[in-house]
């Protein structure tokens, strides 16, 4: 089936958006995240970085702009002037550095907060996708789609999970 | 002070954190290096092959339409296997399995086409789009649309060469898949559970369909499976009758995974707690606890925001009280009250009628259903992987007394199979059900590595009824296909397999065997690029030929696999010999007892009439003797009670 521009959003947005969980996730290790969380971020690092390629080589292979993973979003340029777009759920470089700065339960507690977030987002991206007429009709299109909207809602319960534990202490 | 609560690892899963269960590894004869699947030179028509134990009997491509289009699930039924395709279901006769015949083929475009097949019934699971009422090729272009259809489709297929679409039962998140259930009790009807995992329709494009969480709508489509409800006299009126909410409750047991008794005594704690004054919160739509210690930290940091000291007053409870739930939803990142998430649907389920059991791959979860009451399923236990495996698909045993969740990591389109990834991923895990209870025993994950450009990763399968073992041939995409025993499941072990190169060296251009399932003697494969593969296993150290001649004794009518049937091998001597081969296999029988009972075997296969008989039965007191003293006794008494049935079998 052929494709929309929405399709073509989504794909691009989408790589730019797992750039960050995985530079989020990146962090994990080396800043004494607990074992489950370090779990959890090596999943998300793996599938992430794996679905980036597959979203890179749809657009390839459809002579469009293939865009280069950037953890602080879409590249625009607004009135001459250049700058990132965050795409929903995306943290701000504020929440970067914070995120970046925290160590052990401090950094399980914030990383499973803003993956959180994250992750809402990029649910929110698949409803915007296929929002549009058309859109999604492309067999790949649909089923990273529906891959990412049912690996991320398993995620989010899980993380919810964790954050509700640690809290909750007996 | 002892510590009562035995799970809770800083995460309070169900199961496996607290179990102490380290993630085991097959037994590899090869090692990855040197093993025949690496390497393997690509190609879509021309891509080298590996084989171990087994022997092609024939590859087919799908016919012109079709070819370039994803082939999907299996089903058989008598001499034909209807294969599932993007563009619309193949029909294959497969009375020569080495030459199967193209007897029809719909042109019926949506993803993913998956099949199954009831006495005259065809029936199709659609999801993707592009999906039309009219089975048309153009797509349906607008976001809300009459065309469009997301659900089941029936096909009559009395005369099988012609099918003919009879039903387009519309449901509201669409159907990835879905299983089918014979309720013993209602002849007149066929049931089926449908899995639909991904967005729910707009009411404008199907009335009734509720997007909202069950917090604000109590009527959601979400968090429940949908039963359609087909008349066998009538199948054009087949429809939804029931949506059984199977997902309530869950909560994270203090044991190793969920059980029928953890759902009833959470309720009854929670209930209680409730009763008594305590404090309760809603943490991804289920009630839980507050524990005493975080109770506290809340309580003194009332105190403290209101600039107080010393120990928190009445009311200060009573505040905690009205902010609570707001709290908790702040530390889980939850927006607005309740928010939900967490398993809204299951991917797929596998019914085996026999037992009245299901297990159910329900995001995440792997659930374990009563489904006594086919119509009405009961979750009774359920479980969760410490390693965050996210179940797409269940298998039991033959006796019921294990469970197998596959995790389709990277949802079949990623390459899982590479030497990095993580052996707990992307594999099966194997459990154990003691009293209704699942336990965790093992991983089993294909023990080849795969390049970075074949998709790989566990996928859908059968049991293959070798008697007295759990054996099971499964799919894993371009990882090609792995036959595996499971009989010791802490110990799964891979006893034959085949594999070809990547279909493309260049990229991840998606193939290899979407599903793989024995029937009638035969291995069927549903390659996704290149067609349909028949495979037989041959006989090798893992496996005798008596075996294989007793695994042939087993005939279905018909197969899906999401409905297991329940082996049962009639008596022959192919059966009795398998049982003595795995009896010299283990060891557990003498050398010269092995010789002895075989010699027995054949001299009363020779004989006829009541010297048969007779011959067979005075086996069997000197076995009952060998079996109290047996490593194996409980082989030796099936050995002795194959005897006995073939004893009794009129000559």
């Amino acid at each position: 089936m052929p494709h929309t521009k929405a399709d073509v959003d989504f794909m691009s947005g989408m790589i730019h958006h797992h750039a960050q969980a995985i530079a989020m996730a990146q962090l994990a290790p080396t800043n004494g995240a607990s074992a489950a969380v370090q779990t959890l971020s090596a999943r998300i690092i793996n599938a992430q970085t794996d679905e980036i390629a597959i979203m890179q080589q749809w657009l390839r292979e459809r002579n469009l702009t293939v865009p280069v993973p950037n953890p602080k979003g879409m590249r625009m340029v607004m009135n001459g002037v250049e700058h990132d777009m965050l795409m929903p759920g995306m943290l701000s470089e504020a929440q970067m550095k914070e995120l970046t700065a925290a160590r052990g339960q401090e950094f399980d507690r914030l990383m499973l907060t803003y993956m959180i977030q994250h992750h809402e987002g990029a649910i929110k991206m698949v409803k915007d996708l296929i929002s549009a007429a058309g859109a999604a009709q492309d067999e790949t299109v649909f089923k990273i789609a529906s891959d990412i909207s049912a690996d991320q809602e398993i995620e989010i319960a899980r993380m919810r999970t964790i954050l509700f534990n640690m809290a909750n202490k007996p | 002070m002892h510590r009562t609560r035995s799970l809770s690892l800083g995460f309070g899963l169900l199961a496996l954190a607290g179990c102490a269960q380290s993630s085991r590894t097959t037994t590899t004869p090869p090692t990855p290096q040197s093993d025949p699947r690496v390497g393997l030179k690509a190609g879509r028509w021309d891509a080298a092959e590996a084989v171990s134990n087994l022997k092609v009997v024939s590859t087919t491509r799908a016919p012109e339409r079709h070819v370039n289009a994803t082939n999907s699930d299996l089903a058989f039924t008598g001499n034909y296997a209807i294969q599932g395709n993007y563009n619309g279901p193949l029909i294959w006769d497969i009375s020569n399995p080495s030459k199967p015949v193209l007897k029809a083929a719909i042109t019926c475009p949506a993803s993913q086409n998956d099949v199954s097949v009831y006495r005259n019934l065809l029936f199709v699971s659609t999801e993707g789009f592009n999906g039309r009422v009219d089975c048309g090729t153009q797509g349906v272009p607008d976001s809300v649309s009459k065309d469009r259809h997301r659900g089941v489709r029936i096909f009559d297929i009395s005369d099988i060469g012609n099918p003919k679409l009879i039903a387009n039962v519309q449901t509201c998140r669409g159907s990835h898949t879905h299983t089918v259930v014979e309720d013993p009790k209602d002849k007149e009807n066929v049931y089926i559970y449908v899995s639909g995992s991904f967005v729910v329709r707009s009411p404008n494009e199907l009335a009734g369909c509720v997007r909202e969480t069950p917090d604000k709508n109590p009527e959601s489509s979400l968090f429940r499976i949908e039963v359609i409800k087909v008349p066998l006299a009538n199948p054009a009126a087949a429809a939804i009758v029931a949506s059984p909410r199977i997902f309530n409750d869950l909560v994270a047991p203090p044991r190793h995974g969920e059980a029928q008794e953890d759902i009833l005594a959470n309720r009854r704690r929670v209930d209680s707690a409730r009763a008594a004054g305590g404090f309760i919160a809603s943490v991804n739509g289920v009630d839980q606890i507050i524990g005493g210690g975080f109770l506290r930290s809340l309580l003194d940091s009332l105190v403290k925001v209101r600039g107080g000291t010393g120990a928190p007053t009445g009311a200060d409870s009573a505040t905690l009280r009205t902010n609570l739930q707001s709290i908790v939803d702040k530390i889980v990142g939850a927006q607005g009250p309740q928010q939900r998430t967490g398993p809204t649907q299951c991917h797929d389920i596998t019914v085996y009628p026999a037992l009245g059991l299901a297990g159910g791959a329900c995001e995440g979860y792997g659930f374990l259903l009563d489904i006594s009451d086919p119509v009405n399923p009961r979750r009774i236990g359920a479980v969760a992987d410490s390693n965050f495996a996210y179940w797409h698909s269940a298998t039991f045993n033959n006796d019921g007394t294990k469970i197998l969740f596959s995790d389709e990591w990277g949802g079949g389109g990623g390459p899982k199979c590479r030497a990095n990834d993580p052996k707990a991923w992307g594999a099966n895990a194997i459990f154990s059900i003691e009293n209704r209870r699942m336990v965790f025993k093992s991983y089993y994950k294909l023990p080849a590595v795969q390049t970075p450009f074949e998709n790989c990763v566990a996928h859908n399968g059968s049991l293959i009824p070798i008697p007295g073992r759990d054996v099971m041939v499964q799919s894993w995409y371009q990882g090609g296909i792995s036959v595996f025993d499971w009989t010791d499941p802490a110990n799964p072990k891979e006893i034959a397999f085949h594999d070809r190169g990547p279909t493309d060296s260049t990229r991840l251009g998606g193939g290899g065997s979407w599903s793989v399932y024995w029937y009638n003697g035969a291995m069927y494969s549903s390659e996704i690029a290149r067609g349909f593969d028949v495979f037989e296993l041959t006989p090798s150290e893992h496996i005798s030929q008596n075996e294989l001649d007793a695994a042939k004794t087993v005939h279905f009518d018909y197969f899906n696999a999401q409905g297991q049937p329940k082996f049962v091998w009639p008596p022959s001597f192919a059966l009795a010999r398998a049982y003595v081969d795995q009896l010299e296999r283990n060891k557990c029988l003498s050398a010269s007892r092995i010789a002895e009972v075989r010699q027995g075997l054949t001299n009363a296969e020779r004989a006829s009439g009541s010297a048969r008989q007779t011959a067979l039965s005075q086996m069997t007191g000197q076995l009952e003797t060998d079996a109290r003293a047996s490593c194996d006794g409980a082989k030796v008494q099936k050995l002795v009670a194959a005897i006995r049935d073939l004893s009794n079998v009129l000559p």
